[in-house]
């Protein structure tokens, strides 16, 4: 499975991509292809605050619904408009075009509860 | 956990299709290969073949099973024409469906096809009620297969293949066939939407017939593709049938399913009292198609509103692949159950806006 060195992932199959306090938060390839097609992507506002560990969206496929959750918390820099016209995105590059939102962390130090790309992968194999 | 599932004659198949597996009432089956939205597209516009081996399999013998069977059915066996399938439920005393299934005259026999997680319920319904009548039931599920094929193409791929008259079978009729010296029964019946076949085949003979139907995964059948569960749900959605677990359970009557059609109330079967009672004073909820505003789905028990009140049930929903809307269907007070009608579906983060449509959702192009 492909799994991107560039980042790091949670338990809960987000990946997060950090450059500087920015944090760029997207779902891996195992989480798209479990949650089957997506339908809908709910993302916070530009601007709105995310609590470490809380939820800042949902994600919907013709399966289930899931929330998707930060590690971070800080401000939201950006988010990703075309997922909401082509949710589709999710499942055909999760790690690349479907980056959902960059995030102004208030600190850094959840990193260090994440996997690198090989844990990840090996839990998920 | 996943040793003790059970593994349909076209386990292997699923597998080496690159389906990925999943626990589906104690079987291990495929809920996608190549997505839900293309199975279902696929389904909808060429030809594909799905495993519902596990869909329980009976076979009823003896003098008095017509008798037997039209005090358990809610439809009039009476007279049952060989060579032909009926829809129809068992009840409960209260009304309330056991099981929906399919029926079927066989020359010395009659088969019955329920659902796989109400296989051992229908089983010991059966044999609980059976004292008095001169029948005998066996149960063929685990040492046959039963595949679907589906789609506006299945009846011309499955004539090259099994012979012209297949094409002029006609719906909810069968004939059997003699294969290597097994019987197979091929069905004009489905459960998509679609025109197509249900085919029950001894489980080695399947295992064969697989590549013939599929063929091989470098080099697949250019028509007919595997599709599994996901699409199987999405397609049954569109077409408004009812799946028990969801529309139907043993808290919903076959009145209140929209179902009446296959309920007689004049002849004598479990439950009919209860449901004669409900046809004289009227059917206080009913089960209606619900159109919703944006592309969020709809999942089973979500909440339906008028204004802050809290009157119905969601039982099913998807977004409809063919018609790219969120479709619903779900059980509404009578009074709220027009065509037209606005109501409101409380999606857990938020309520959205919801309009009564007329089922089914998608009826395939005549």
């Amino acid at each position: 499975m492909n799994v991107p060195n560039d980042r790091k992932y949670a338990a809960t199959h987000e990946w997060f991509l950090i450059e500087g306090d920015i944090v760029t938060i997207g779902i891996t390839q195992h989480a798209a292809d479990e949650l089957t097609d997506i339908t809908y992507v709910e993302l916070p506002d530009v601007g709105s605050t995310v609590g470490a560990g809380a939820a800042f969206g949902e994600i919907e496929s013709v399966k289930a619904t899931s929330e998707l959750v930060s590690v971070f918390g800080g401000t939201i820099a950006e988010v990703n408009a075309d997922l909401a016209d082509s949710p589709e995105l999710v499942n055909d590059d999760p790690f690349g075009k479907a980056w959902m939102i960059k995030i102004k962390a208030d600190s850094l130090d959840p990193a260090e509860t994440l996997l690198d790309a090989g844990a990840y992968g090996q839990a998920v194999a | 956990m996943t040793d003790k599932l059970l593994h349909t004659p076209l386990y292997q198949t699923h597998v080496d299709f690159g389906g990925r597996m999943v626990d589906f009432a104690g079987w291990s089956l495929p809920v996608s290969y190549a997505g839900i939205t293309e199975e279902h597209v696929h389904t909808r516009t060429a030809c594909s073949l799905f495993d519902v081996s596990h869909m329980g399999r009976l076979k009823m013998t003896g003098p008095d099973c017509e008798r037997f069977l039209n005090r358990l059915c809610t439809r009039n066996l009476t007279d049952a024409e060989v060579g032909r399938s009926y829809y129809t439920h068992m009840c409960k005393e209260d009304g309330g469906v056991l099981d929906d299934m399919i029926v079927s005259r066989f020359e010395d026999d009659w088969g019955i096809v329920c659902n796989g997680a109400n296989r051992s319920k229908i089983v010991a319904w059966i044999e609980r009620h059976s004292q008095g009548y001169n029948v005998e039931l066996g149960d063929e599920t685990l040492d046959t297969a039963m595949i679907a094929v589906q789609g506006p193409k299945a009846l011309e791929l499955a004539a090259g293949l099994a012979g012209d008259d297949i094409a002029s079978l006609k719906r909810y009729r069968f004939m059997m066939r003699s294969v290597i010296g097994a019987k197979i029964a091929i069905y004009r019946s489905g459960y998509t939407g679609e025109d197509g076949l249900e085919i029950t085949a001894p489980a080695g003979l399947t295992r064969m017939l697989a590549p013939q139907l599929l063929g091989k995964p470098g080099k697949p059948h250019p028509v007919i593709k595997p599709a599994g569960l996901g699409a199987r749900d999405t397609l049954r959605i569109e077409a408004a049938m009812p799946l028990y677990g969801h529309e139907l359970s043993e808290q919903v009557d076959p009145l209140t399913g929209g179902q009446k059609w296959c309920v007689d109330l004049t002849k004598d079967f479990i439950g009919v009292e209860r449901m004669r009672e409900l046809d004289e004073k009227g059917l206080p909820r009913k089960l209606v198609g619900l159109q919703l505003e944006g592309r969020r789905i709809a999942r089973q028990n979500c909440d339906v509103y008028v204004g802050d009140t809290s009157v119905g049930c969601v039982t099913s929903g998807t977004l409809s692949p063919t018609l790219g809307i969120s479709i619903a269907m779900a059980y509404v007070p009578a009074e709220h159950s027009a065509v037209t009608t606005a109501l409101e579906v409380d999606l857990g983060r938020s309520r959205v806006g919801a309009e009564v449509v007329k089922l089914p959702f998608y009826k395939r192009p005549k």
